[in-house]
């Protein structure tokens, strides 16, 4: 008997992202034939927006690109504004934008545990990582006032000093997070269950991922040592001793395999940013942001997030506000070209996790 | 990998180690938790440190903020009566509004739970619906976080010392970069505006400079200042006091932007070709000024853009009043107010010099040979001290000796000068006269902060060497056998304390007699009018306390005739003057063409 082609949706709520997006998938049994990427749901217009507030208002938009990981947006736009303007930027603030950089990317692997092991029923990580990642987001709430919007990194350094005694919180939390790293071993990439789902699943091979424009893990996961730390280092990421941990195969579980270890890479660098910390000043002073004007010119930024790249390109005519502003996030590559293509020949039970493995984060494709 | 995973099935199983653990992320009974001391948010304003600028609600992103009028709080000078408001379902919790607010009084606090149905009860006002959130004030700006830029661009000046050698202008100015920087200083709030008595385009014209269009500025300047050169460098600058930088820095240099920006026209001509004024087709009415201060050159500036046919009479030889000869020429050369008196003659401005009215031609003839007259006369004549002596030669009246030696006479004070008086005028007359190698004594009644001089005035006078005595009453001017000035007797005074809550007054310490030598006295305490030249419209014209009573359109109490300046304003600067004059005009404006 011939399979009968039926259309299928999933999303725009589902356990693959955070976010909202939706896949129309033409299914024969369980297999897909065709997948299409549905987004709109998210889009607030960030881009047009930015072209009507002063170059100030704009930095409290940058982390609304991504909820889970919101500091690499502002790390870059904070980035193309000093560019374009020339403006330098204290070295205590340089260490303490890593710091919350390298936090931000924990905090996001935490909820990536979850969601990765969330989408093929495992769900005892979630629980377990999203308590963790409560530690995170304690520290970020002493540091910067917020909890998940965190608007700390902006033109000229970072907006308020590290508080009375927040290294030792800091390394205590790391001590933790590290001991707890063989429980999610345990519970995850030993677990059978999850090889099997993940190993051969959501295959993107690396003449194609260069193609695509494929960045970040799922890069690596194809075997690629890319990483714009390395790469293009910013901040002061040179002077640091850390590895790019880079898989072979492809597949969710190679992409699952490099995140594993970038956690422990994190840690890593957060500790040898407190170590290295220096005292000083952490912010050079912006002018009176209502008169701010930015010399007429371009800059373009980018900075290394969970999902791979983040760019901000922002342009001035010599005004208060930015001419045009543009934002490129990992997720529009592999939320729209890759999905679309990796999603083809999978099961259906796989589009979460393969969603998931993938990096996708709809707003970063709707601003 | 074979279909059973010994290793990889009982792996998962760990998990049952966290059996009986404490949960640690739910606590059971629910306890809130306690916001980290940087958290964000509900906002808290603490309503009397607020003024009202509104700078919250102009950076918020999200229109969340809007400033509105509040029982119990009037305003006044320096605020405006409004106070933010919060739609606290619209707000990002961004916190820009606390990084801007120049008071510091915004803030945010721990607070963070509010659950209601009703989208309306999400709008509230920070201070007066949440009183108890100042307990909680967690976000705060300080003086080292806040993005308000507290610092002024310092002023150039020549030193102390080399100033008494000339006199040449102590102030140099804002060049273009230290212009431009110290106006982005300004937020735009407005505050300024509503104390100028010129109600002058502030914010605007700053703003024009900020954006390095100065002759934009210049042109906003001109809109209802015409001389504003002079301004820019002796106005009085209330704006200054009420600056809502000022809550916590140095007040924005308004009165150094406005000279920045009037000093880019170097010539009249210059002037006339940026400002480009509209002048309308004469209407064949006419208005006679007497005087050519500021308050009579301004109504005639004005009143000829508008069509009339404008005549003043003047009895000096030069246009400018008391700006040409009460103030001094290292505060204001006569290059600078020439060049405005210049640029408004070029717009047909008529000015009779050398003509006193009341004796080169009579009141009358003035009154019956126009449409409308401004009377713009000032206060020419000076209070005497009424002490024993005072006809001393020596002895001699502030004002009258900065006329002289500003109409180019030579004035002999010999090496030993004593003011009276805390004022302008006397601070004027005092470094005058250290420009004319004199030890220089100020006697002055109460304190040094209770002097109604502008203290740039006050610091510039002891940076050049001015020695100021405070609590000094002078009681006696005592004569040489010749006549002259030898030396002034006062007496100490002490401050007591007004019971009815005014400032406390100086009272004489019986037996404190000090005597000062001195080779002249010069009486700065205060001036008056002179209105013998209205003979018989002496009647008409009313006349209470020394001024000229006039209604809010500047009319005295005959309709035709109108009055401006220090004879009709007590505050006696020129900036009142100024506004008294465009005031006039618009009324005259009015006035005649209903005719």
């Amino acid at each position: 008997m011939r399979e009968k082609e039926t259309t299928l949706y999933i999303g725009p709520q589902h356990p693959g992202i955070t976010g909202n997006m939706m896949v129309r998938l033409k299914v024969t049994g369980d297999t897909i034939v065709k997948a299409t990427t549905e987004v709109g749901y998210l889009h607030r217009a960030f881009e047009k927006l930015q072209e009507q507030r002063n170059w100030l208002q704009c930095f409290t938009l940058m982390c609304r690109f991504c909820v889970p990981e919101p500091d690499p947006a502002e790390e870059s736009y904070a980035r193309a504004v000093e560019l374009l303007e020339g403006r330098e930027v204290p070295e205590r603030a340089k260490y303490i934008r890593v710091l919350v950089l390298e936090l931000a990317r924990l905090g996001a692997y935490m909820l990536w545990y979850g969601g990765q092991n969330g989408s093929l029923g495992l769900y005892t990580v979630g629980q377990w990582s999203v308590g963790d990642r409560n530690y995170i987001l304690d520290l970020f709430e002493e540091l910067t006032g917020g909890r998940v919007y965190h608007m700390y990194i902006w033109p000229g350094g970072v907006r308020r000093d590290l508080p009375k005694g927040f290294e030792e919180k800091v390394l205590r939390t790391m001590d933790y997070l590290e001991n707890r790293l063989k429980d999610y071993d345990d519970l995850m990439f030993d677990n059978t269950i999850f090889q099997k789902r993940t190993q051969g699943i959501g295959i993107v091979s690396k003449e194609k991922a260069i193609e695509w424009g494929v960045v970040g893990p799922v890069l690596r996961g194809c075997g690629i040592k890319s990483d714009i730390r390395i790469d293009d280092p910013y901040e002061v990421y040179d002077r640091l001793d850390f590895e790019v941990p880079t898989q072979e195969g492809g597949d969710i579980w190679a992409r699952a395999l490099v995140r594993r270890q970038e956690v422990r890479q994190s840690i890593r660098i957060i500790r040898q940013v407190i170590e290295q910390m220096p005292s000083g000043e952490y912010y050079n002073r912006i002018p009176n942001p209502q008169k701010w004007a930015l010399p007429k010119g371009d800059a373009y930024a980018r900075t290394e997030s969970v999902r791979g790249e983040v760019g901000m390109y922002i342009a001035s005519d010599g005004g208060t506000k930015p001419r045009r502003t543009h934002f490129r996030g990992a997720a529009y590559v592999h939320g729209v070209t890759l999905l679309e293509k990796v999603l083809v020949g999978a099961n259906i039970s796989d589009v979460s996790p393969i969603m998931n493995s993938l990096g996708v984060c709809p707003p970063e494709i709707e601003r | 990998m074979s279909f059973f995973d010994l290793k990889g099935t009982l792996k998962p199983l760990t998990a049952l180690k966290q059996f009986g653990k404490e949960p640690h992320t739910i606590t059971y009974p629910k306890v809130s938790k306690e916001a980290a001391d940087r958290y964000r948010g509900f906002h808290y304003n603490d309503l009397d440190e607020c003024i009202g600028c509104g700078n919250c609600s102009t950076i918020c992103q999200n229109a969340a903020i809007d400033m509105i009028h509040l029982e119990g709080i009037e305003g006044g000078k320096g605020d405006s009566g409004l106070r933010p408001r919060v739609d606290h379902g619209r707000c990002c919790w961004c916190a820009l509004c606390v990084e801007v607010c120049p008071t510091g009084s915004l803030s945010l606090t721990k607070d963070y739970l509010y659950v209601s149905e009703d989208p309306d009860s999400f709008l509230w006002t920070p201070g007066k619906d949440n009183p108890g959130g100042k307990e909680k004030i967690s976000f705060f700006s300080t003086e080292e976080t806040s993005l308000n830029v507290f610092q002024r661009v310092p002023m150039t000046e020549i030193e102390g010392t080399e100033r008494i050698k000339s006199f040449a202008e102590v102030v140099l100015g804002y060049s273009e970069d230290e212009a431009r920087a110290e106006a982005s200083r300004c937020i735009s709030c407005g505050l300024c505006t509503e104390v100028c008595p010129d109600h002058m385009h502030i914010p605007e014209y700053i703003n024009a400079i900020a954006n390095g269009n100065d002759a934009d500025a210049v042109r906003i300047i001109y809109d209802n200042n015409p001389l504003p050169e002079m301004c820019g460098k002796v106005c009085t600058r209330r704006c200054e006091d009420v600056c809502a930088i000022a809550t916590r820095g140095e007040a924005i240099a308004i009165r150094w932007l406005k000279r920045y920006a009037t000093e880019t026209a170097k010539t009249a001509d210059i002037i006339h070709e940026i400002v480009n004024p509209e002048i309308k087709e004469a209407n064949g009415k006419t208005v006679g000024i007497i005087g050519a201060g500021p308050s009579g050159l301004t109504a005639a500036y004005y009143l000829a853009l508008r069509g009339y046919g404008v005549t003043i009479y003047e009895a000096s030889a030069k246009a400018g009043g008391a700006t040409m000869y009460g103030i001094p020429k290292y505060r204001l050369p006569l290059e600078s107010l020439q060049k405005q008196v210049d640029y408004i003659q070029s717009i047909g401005v008529k000015i009779h010099f050398n003509t006193k009215v009341g004796k080169d031609i009579t009141f009358k003839e003035i009154y019956d040979h126009y449409d409308a007259v401004f009377m713009g006369v000032g206060f020419p004549d000076a209070w005497s001290l009424g002490v024993d002596g005072e006809n001393a030669k020596g002895s001699m009246q502030a004002y009258r000796y900065l006329y002289m030696i500003n109409s180019g006479e030579k004035v002999d004070v010999g090496d030993k000068v004593i003011v009276v008086g805390g004022g302008n005028v006397a601070i004027d007359a005092a470094r005058v006269s250290r420009r004319m190698n004199a030890e220089v004594t100020i006697l002055y009644r109460r304190r040094v902060e209770d002097m109604p001089a502008d203290w740039e005035e006050i610091e510039g006078a002891e940076a050049e060497g001015v020695h100021i005595i405070p609590q000094a009453i002078p009681i006696k001017v005592i004569e040489d056998e010749k006549g002259n000035v030898k030396a002034v007797e006062y007496l100490m005074a002490e401050m007591v304390p007004d019971e009815r809550g005014g400032r406390p007054k100086p009272v004489a310490i019986e037996g404190s007699n000090t005597i000062i030598e001195a080779t002249a006295v010069m009486a700065a305490i205060g001036q008056m009018g002179d209105y013998s030249f209205m003979s018989e419209f002496e009647d008409k014209i009313k006349i209470n306390r020394g001024r000229f009573v006039t209604n809010d359109k500047q009319q005295t109490t005959d309709p035709k005739v109108f009055a401006g300046g220090d004879a009709v304003n007590s505050t006696a600067d020129a900036i009142s003057a100024i506004a008294d004059g465009f005031r006039a005009c618009k009324a005259i404006d009015e006035m005649l063409s209903k005719k």
